[in-house]
């Protein structure tokens, strides 16, 4: 097992290459296979009890490791440097060349003198984002394969086909989140963070229309703000004699690393999309529908709120934690209202992401251990649930031509198994016992036993989350006439990742238990060196299973379907005419009945709302500057 | 008492009780109406009678959801009523008013349709003030745990008699009594207004009332935890906030459902999180001493 986190790092890098290397479909699909296999497979290894210490090994000496990543920097610096330049953006460039500034002279000089024990590490915390990468990461791209099939060939002939180079994007990046998890010295968790906005860039802007291009580069734009941040957190860090392995930095004295750590929680905030720079996760949309899948679920959103949870320990009690749960206590209200007034179904999914992220992030900055217990089976639930939900809209919007939730009406006879689909991922996301409630309930307890004003926050959030999903549940199950079965020629791949996705879904929130006492539990006692950790009483565990019991007996009364009722017309104000949808209405015309779901927008203006916490989070981060420079 | 047997007298009182508190709200109503009112036991006559007619359903499937409805209803007030997590009850609350919208959305009509979303408005409306409820009393008490709220036999509402209003305030709604009767009135004088429950006939519709006797029963245990000091203090004030509730459906007439929304989220707003406000300032301070 000597070096298996090197190789399993290394792997999608390698298949990338090759992915490049090949025009040919059917290569293209036999080795994005063999690829999805191979990191499911390696991730679901390291999840196993008992895998040694030595899996953190390097085969490799580990300087050399750095030149690599040194060179492969300078590559990319030039490169975003030239694209400053071809695309008339002096912002980039300054970002750029502030990083690059910041770090060539550690990195050259004293690079080498930056004393580091372990490179590579491996807790049950990474594991799991291992796990979500891997397995719905995998899943994503085998989706992808008949995605953009049917993408190029049926819906859009007249774009560029640029597949080769999307599924090597694809492998990069998720060998970058591999080695963004498992790095444990921060500069290479730089790396891994620079080339993640990288791709994130690449595949936004894969359309080429002016839209997806710009979208792209304001998605660059902020994540370079973000690594701007990480850049100087590195040089506080190096300057300073501190440490840059995160194992020791969350170990250290609080007062000594508040300020890198404080930054590299901005970066986080960054890169999961956080007011103010939420603007770019909606706008990533543009993109094809795995990408958007892979961003909101199993990879980029992820990074920053894995490196918040990592510092959350440092966070813990002070106002710059305070002020950045803030930050994400905003951005979850913010994002939930708003997320009312959208009828895109890409951008209610969005919004929801942008609003679960907050809440995560909202645990982060309370950074005690049940807020951190709290925000890693957020993590877990919501890359699960997001997934399936992305990966439904974009075969429903191939299907139905729209992607406008009311014209999802009718979807449980038109398309009923991506319709019973969808309701599963909604359920995750929001429903008693499923998942994400489990996990709000102990957001609410810790945030209650630290700072009780936030839950002002929650306790609004949550009723706005409640009315934008049910909503949409809702249009789903309505069904007014007879509609034609469109549910046809979905290819294989796109099926697994479906119906696997659903079952993990489902399969999660009945094992959440174990979930929690095998991975996140030890994860806690390690971190905040507890001897006892029990988040849940088992009586409430209990009763927990006992109501999704219940709940999933729900399909078990489709047994008795139809019988001892007698179906009539609905009541449509009028004399019915002909079918259940048209009345005699008056003057003698007989008119169509149509249902129109509330939007609230005049109460709750989308734009309007969103601005405003833009600038209310701008204020927060001021906040946070000032509070970090006097420190 | 074992929290078995408070869960088995639940099961078995609450229906005939909230069934009485129907007909003595119809019978209060009359009296300020100046009329005469329907027998005390009506409700209980109009369930039987619904109960033998037929099952007229607009969509196949509909009134499973309406029987997990009911399911969930009587399932939140035995975890409430067998002491549990405060916020789990509120979580199975929630639950299983979805599976009522989820009918009428199902059941597909216009007027089920504008009854679910108007529905779906006043959940959100009301939500926070009960969430708010959880959390103020976790304030006050520490502990989530109705059996050990009730326990300690204090007076929240002396604490949190902001948190108290606002909750008096969204009970109007959860009672669906005026001004906020928006997604179904007991007073089915025109479709709208009916609403939700338009498509939902015969034992269905029985099922919708009984399921409102228990949750009903299940509102009034949480007025009572503000009033835990002594069981016949907490019943007084939960029978006189009870016939609140029918004087304030009595003198008002419906409002828009953005007034709701509206009115409900300023009044949890301001006097709920300004009385948890307080509670912490006054805390942070040193001046109170809430109870470790």
């Amino acid at each position: 097992m000597s070096g298996f986190i090197f190789l399993l790092v290394v792997f999608p890098f390698l298949l990338a290459g090759l992915l490049l290397a090949t025009g040919s479909n059917r290569i293209r699909r036999l080795i994005v296979g063999v690829g999805v296999t191979g990191v499911m497979l390696g991730a679901l290894c390291l999840a196993l009890p008992g895998v040694p210490e030595s899996v953190t090994r390097l085969p490799v000496a580990p300087e050399l490791v750095t030149r690599a990543m040194l060179v492969a920097e300078a590559l990319i610096t030039l490169y975003l440097l030239g694209l400053s330049v071809r695309l008339r953006q002096p912002l980039l460039a300054a970002l750029v060349l502030a990083q690059s500034a910041l770090l060539l002279p550690l990195e050259l000089g004293g690079g080498h003198h930056v004393a580091v024990a372990r490179y590579l590490g491996h807790d049950q915390f990474s594991v799991i984002l291992a796990l979500i990468i891997g397995v719905v990461g995998g899943l994503v791209c085998l989706y992808a394969l008949d995605y953009m099939q049917e993408f190029h060939v049926t819906h859009h002939p007249d774009l560029r086909d640029g597949r080769r180079g999307f599924f090597a994007v694809l492998f990069l990046f998720l060998g970058a989140m591999f080695g963004l998890v498992f790095s444990n010295t921060l500069l290479w968790v730089y790396f891994f963070w620079e080339v993640t906005s990288l791709c994130s860039y690449w595949l936004i802007g894969y359309k080429g229309t002016e839209e997806s291009k710009r979208n792209a580069l304001r998605a660059l734009l902020m994540n370079m703000a973000g690594g701007l941040g990480f850049a100087v957190a590195l040089f506080v860090l190096i300057r300073g004699g501190g440490p840059v392995e995160i194992d020791r930095l969350v170990v250290s004295t609080p007062a000594l690393v508040l300020l890198p750590a404080s930054l590299l929680a901005f970066a986080g905030l960054t890169k999961s999309a956080q007011l103010p720079f939420s603007s770019w996760l909606l706008g990533a949309m543009v993109a094809p529908t795995p990408v958007s899948a892979l961003l909101h679920s199993s990879t980029m959103v992820n990074a920053g709120v894995y490196l918040i949870l990592r510092v959350a320990p440092v966070l813990q009690g002070t106002a710059a934690g305070l002020l950045i749960a803030l930050v994400g206590a905003l951005t979850f209200l913010v994002a939930s209202l708003a997320a009312i007034g959208a009828s895109d179904a890409k951008k209610v999914l969005a919004y929801s992401t942008v609003a679960n992220l907050g809440l995560i992030v909202l645990c982060g900055g309370i950074g005690t251990h049940e807020a951190v217990w709290a925000g890693v089976l957020l993590i877990v639930f919501h890359a699960i649930a997001k997934g399936l939900l992305f990966l439904c809209v974009g075969v429903v919007e191939h299907k139905i031509g729209s992607r406008n939730i009311n014209d999802m009406s009718g979807l449980v006879l038109k398309m009923p198994r991506l319709a019973v689909m969808l309701l599963i991922g909604m359920a995750g996301m929001f429903l008693a016992p499923f998942g994400m409630l489990i996990s709000k309930y102990a957001v609410l307890r810790a945030v209650l036993d630290s700072a009780p004003l936030m839950a002002v926050f929650i306790v609004f959030g949550s009723a706005a989350t409640l009315f934008f999903w049910i909503k949409w549940m809702g249009c789903l199950l309505v069904v007014t006439r007879p509609y034609e079965n469109v549910e046809k020629n979905i290819g294989r791949g796109k099926w697994t990742a479906l119906y696997s996705l659903s079952a993990l879904t489902f399969g999660t929130c009945m094992l959440f238990p174990l979930i929690s006492t095998c991975l996140i539990e030890p994860y806690i006692r390690t971190q905040y060196h507890l001897a006892q950790f029990t988040p849940m009483s088992e009586g409430n565990i209990i009763l927990m299973v006992i109501m999704l019991a219940l709940v999933a007996l729900f399909p078990l009364s489709f047994l008795n379907y139809g019988r001892n009722v007698k179906v009539i017309d609905p009541y449509l104000g009028g004399a019915n005419a002909e079918d259940g949808s048209r009345f005699n209405g008056a003057l003698g015309a007989t008119r169509e009945m149509s249902m129109q779901n509330y939007y609230l927008s005049e109460m709750l203006p989308e734009a309007k709302m969103m601005r405003a916490g833009v600038i209310m989070a701008c204020a927060l981060l001021a906040g946070l500057l000032v509070k970090v420079v006097v420190s | 008492m074992s929290p078995w047997w408070r869960v088995l007298i639940y099961l078995v009182a609450a229906p005939l009780l909230g069934g009485l508190l129907a007909g003595l709200d119809r019978r209060i109503s009359a009296r300020m109406q100046a009329r005469l009112g329907p027998p005390l036991l009506q409700p209980f006559y109009d369930v039987a009678k619904l109960w033998s007619k037929e099952r007229l359903v607009v969509r196949r499937s509909q009134n499973f959801y309406i029987l997990f409805f009911f399911l969930l209803t009587v399932f939140t007030g035995a975890l409430f009523f067998g002491g549990s997590d405060l916020l789990l009850v509120f979580f199975a609350l929630t639950l299983s008013g979805i599976f009522f919208v989820l009918g009428a959305y199902k059941a597909s009509s216009p007027y089920s349709f504008v009854g679910a979303s108007r529905e779906l408005i006043q959940m959100m409306a009301d939500e926070p003030a009960i969430l708010l409820t959880a959390v103020g009393m976790y304030m006050v008490t520490h502990t989530f745990s109705v059996h050990e709220i009730a326990a300690q036999q204090t007076m929240p509402v002396l604490l949190l008699p902001g948190v108290f209003f606002a909750l008096m305030y969204v009970m109007e709604i959860k009672f669906r009594k005026s001004p906020f009767d928006l997604s179904s009135s007991h007073h089915a004088h025109q479709e709208l207004v009916r609403g939700i429950a338009t498509e939902f006939a015969g034992p269905t519709l029985a099922l919708i009332e009984v399921a409102h006797w228990y949750e009903n029963v299940m509102l009034l245990g949480w007025i009572f935890l503000f009033f835990s000091i002594h069981w016949a203090v907490g019943l007084a004030f939960t029978a006189l906030s009870f016939f609140l509730l029918v004087v304030v459906d009595n003198v008002c007439a419906r409002v828009k459902w953005q007034f709701v929304l509206r009115s409900a989220w300023r009044v949890t707003l301001v006097l709920g999180c300004g009385n948890i406000l307080l509670l912490w300032l006054l805390e942070m301070f040193g001046i109170l001493k809430l109870n470790q």
